[in-house]
């Protein structure tokens, strides 16, 4: 039955999102982020993992619960990552133990050699006077590091070996935007009927003393380190950077008709993407807001609907200044007169910034405010910035009728994405 | 499945330890002089360092210059080349919907500032606090921009216009072929009509070959052709930048633009390296292949890079194939995430001058073939990852 096939108003075959696995320094699995998130928790501590002395920031939303000392970024990476699709996959009861039906999408920090390693590799080297490079060379034969230790597709390959996903795992990095160009990966695939299902995640294990410092010296983290839950603050007027955290999203995407031939739930319809690069600047947006205009046009479009159909916005929210002035830009731009009913929220105000898993891990709890009807909040809410005249669900979560909203995800270099969600057709 | 439209190669931008431009690769291989490659510099490894290129030429305004690390340079300068030779440089309207597909790995260390943190480190009383208050002064912001992989996509929206979406796909050999793989199947099945896809690579630097010396065996003290570095092999690093532009059929038509090769079939695929495996995968693949070539006139460019047992592995089944076979990797070295785009670069040379380049070494075997019109392209990489591509002229 050719002519049997569900398509959208764009004529594109309907993508049904069929399970979902997160894991953020809220806790583990979906229940527990989902409890938390909307009781307006936070999770973000001071860091304990390395010492903090000297720092200008000394907060973080870290996900200590899976993190063992001496864990390299690659593995506590995969960890969380494993995690997440283990939820995901078993949500979603697609496959077999050891086999996925379709390919995997890995949205992955770039990994490289640590501290850790480069230390005592020069022990070893015991260099007489100045430690060179060359003297790290020498020793390394003797070092022993499995292939792949610092190698940017280790956690993939891992995870395909694992979850027996099928094909070449790709893995990819597209800045803060990276777990939504995942989840966008996924759909362009099964749109373009190469698989009926994909697995796509975003995971982001990587902080480490010199990735908080590269961050601060950008002077994009908050520096209001006390009381750390209070510091990240979406949309306030007091607002002074983000913080940097770690997490993990996956998501199973799956053909509608194909989820429900097997009678498999739907959680969620991903209805469509949007993307749009940013010639302005490597960490800033383009003063007149056009790139992020257009990601969330783009999106819309692809998704075959209107401003007026989205209820919800989750919002990319980081909390820099320069971000969320921005944001208020797009939304209001796009939504016009509409933008100040649409209720708008970050989740970041209470995980933080999740980096490369971020697109990912707000793209579930997305899907969990339509699943719950419920919005999460922005919390620490308390100094309102009159620039931004948004409803930004302050400080309580809110019971409303949410049927479509959009997560935007918005990159350092430019990269922005767009992704647009709605609650199963009844 | 919807209906698939035709892929052509519309652009190729190259950049080799041979030469700027896919001329002067070409010339050199059709040649045959001998491997270009550096065994002073970083001694006792071997690499290819890129020759000096001008940067303003493709880089106009010194300020983009000064924010990017030779890596990202060599990326924009030959995605620069690619839009040119395209015809679409300057042109704002194509610009604002072309998408980017980019291979790449992390980037760049500062040698220096690791160098004397690792030095210091070894008197601090308190090393925590040390490397913190080092890494704050010495850590210069632009260099952490150079390390994200995406930037490369970002330095080449902000210097050369390119709007469309933009994804970056990370690490190794099998992320330079996929990047082309999903680039061919979003325009074959209409989700683009134009991509830019490519990468850079540079690995003149001695962060890369300690990555590399924890991991594989990069190329040491004597220089050889890929086919014959001994039982462990080497791999030579080098300085590249390839990229190319990909298109419909229809949309390349409509603007006047020529092809140098459809993109016919492309496979990818993985295993876990086990004894036979890699020969296994390649044999799958061929299959896939063989129905689509006319023996008389296909040839075979083969992008190994001289690690074993990967590169021995990949040459039996090529022996078995039984179709001429050229390496690349003895001249031009190897660009790990730009292999694959860099061969593909080539293989629109030989098939525009409808001939194969010089052999060198023992697995460069047979004569070119007459009128060669179609190229099989390898890419197993050096880890994991195998795969083939078909290109073909278009006539």
């Amino acid at each position: 039955m050719a002519n049997a096939v569900t398509r959208d108003q764009a004529g594109h075959r309907v993508i049904a999102v069929t399970g979902m696995g997160v894991i953020t320094s809220l806790g583990v699995g979906k229940t527990d982020n989902w409890a938390k998130l909307t009781a307006g928790h936070s999770g973000i501590r001071r860091i304990s993992r390395f010492p903090s002395d000297g720092l200008r920031t000394t907060i973080a939303g870290a996900v200590d619960a899976e993190y063992q000392d001496g864990m390299t970024p690659a593995e506590h990476t995969e960890r969380m990552a494993r995690l997440a699709c283990e939820e995901a996959i078993a949500q979603s009861g697609l496959g077999t133990k050891g086999h996925f039906p379709g390919p995997l999408f890995l949205a992955s920090p770039p990994l490289e050699i640590e501290w850790p390693a480069r230390i005592k590799l020069a022990e070893i080297a015991a260099a007489n006077a100045d430690t060179r490079y060359s003297d790290l060379l020498r020793v390394a034969p003797k070092f022993g590091s499995a292939h792949g230790a610092f190698n940017c597709v280790i956690i993939g390959e891992n995870l395909a070996d694992n979850f027996g996903t099928e094909g070449s795992p790709i893995s990819l990095n597209t800045a803060c935007a990276s777990g939504a160009s995942a989840i966008q990966l996924g759909l362009e695939a099964i749109r373009r009927g190469e698989c009926d299902a994909a697995l796509a995640l975003g995971a982001d294990g990587s902080l480490t003393a010199e990735s908080l410092i590269r961050f601060s010296l950008l002077s994009a983290l908050s520096t209001q380190n006390d009381p750390p839950e209070r510091a990240s603050k979406p949309f306030s007027k007091n607002r002074d950077g983000f913080v940097l955290a770690e997490g993990a999203a996956a998501v199973v995407l799956e053909d509608f008709d194909h989820a429900r031939a097997r009678g498999a739930r739907v959680v969620g319809i991903l209805e469509g993407c949007g993307e749009k690069s940013d010639s302005f600047h490597r960490t800033r947006s383009s003063p007149d807001g056009k790139p992020i205009i257009a990601c969330m046009r783009n999106a819309l479009a692809d998704a075959g609907v209107g401003p007026e159909d989205v209820d919800y916005i989750n919002a990319h929210g980081t909390s820099t200044p320069e971000n969320d002035k921005m944001e208020h830009i797009g939304v209001s731009t796009v939504f016009g007169e509409r933008a100040r009913a649409i209720p708008i929220s970050s989740n970041k105000s209470m995980i933080g910034h999740t980096i490369t898993a971020a697109g990912a891990v707000e793209a579930v709890f997305t899907l969990l405010t339509l699943e719950h009807q419920r919005i999460p909040p922005t919390i620490n809410y308390n100094v309102a910035d009159p620039a931004i005249p948004l409803d930004v669900v302050p400080n309580v979560a809110r019971d409303a009728r949410v049927n479509r909203a959009i997560s935007n995800s918005f990159g350092f270099g430019g990269q922005n994405v767009c992704l647009v969600m709605a609650r199963e057709p009844a | 499945m919807t209906e698939r439209r035709e892929v052509w190669i519309t652009g190729v931008g190259l950049l080799t330890c041979l030469g700027e431009g896919l001329e002067a690769t070409w010339s050199h291989l059709e040649r045959g002089d001998p491997p270009v490659y550096d065994d002073q510099g970083f001694a006792p490894y071997i690499v290819h360092p890129l020759p000096p290129i001008n940067l303003d030429k493709q880089i106009p305004k010194k300020s983009d210059q000064r924010q990017m690390e030779p890596w990202q340079r060599f990326g924009v300068y030959a995605a620069g080349l690619a839009l040119s030779d395209a015809g679409i440089v300057g042109n704002a309207e194509l610009l604002d919907r072309t998408d980017m597909i980019i291979a790449a790995g992390g980037g760049e260390r500062d040698v220096e500032a690791d160098s004397a943190i690792l030095t210091g480190l070894r008197k601090a009383a308190n090393p925590g606090a040390f490397l913190n208050e080092r890494l704050m002064s010495d850590l210069r912001p632009t260099l952490f921009l150079a390390q994200l992989p995406n930037l490369l996509a970002g330095n080449i929206s902000i210097v050369h216009g390119v709007l469309g979406s933009s994804r970056t796909f990370l690490g190794e050999e099998a992320a330079g072929l996929d990047a082309v793989r999903i680039a061919q199947a979003r325009i074959a099945a209409g989700q683009s009509e134009l991509t830019l896809v490519g990468g850079a690579y540079n690995g003149t630097r001695w962060d890369v070959l300690l990555m590399f010396e924890l991991s594989a065996a990069p190329l040491k003290d004597k220089f050889a052709p890929v086919w014959d570095r001994g039982p462990h092999g080497g791999i030579a690093l080098a300085g590249m930048g390839a990229f190319v532009v990909l298109e419909s059929s229809a949309h390349a038509r409509a603007r006047g633009a020529g092809p140098y090769a459809r993109i016919s079939c492309i496979c990818s695929d993985r295993n876990l390296r086990r004894e036979g495996e890699i020969e296994a995968t390649l044999r799958r693949q061929w299959t896939t292949i063989a129905a689509k070539i006319d023996r008389a006139h296909v040839a075979i460019i083969s992008g190994a890079a001289g690690l074993e047992p990967a590169t021995a592995a990949e040459l039996r089944v090529l022996k078995e194939i039984g179709l001429p076979v050229r390496n690349t990797g003895t001249y031009i070295g190897h660009g790990v995430d730009t292999q694959f785009v860099a061969n593909l670069g080539i293989a629109c040379a030989a098939l525009e001058h409808g001939k194969l380049f010089a052999p060198t070494g023992t697995g460069d075997l047979g004569e070119s073939p007459p009128a060669l019109s179609q190229i099989i392209v390898t890419n197993v990489g050096n880890w994991r990852g195998e795969g083939l591509a078909l290109i073909e002229r278009v006539d």
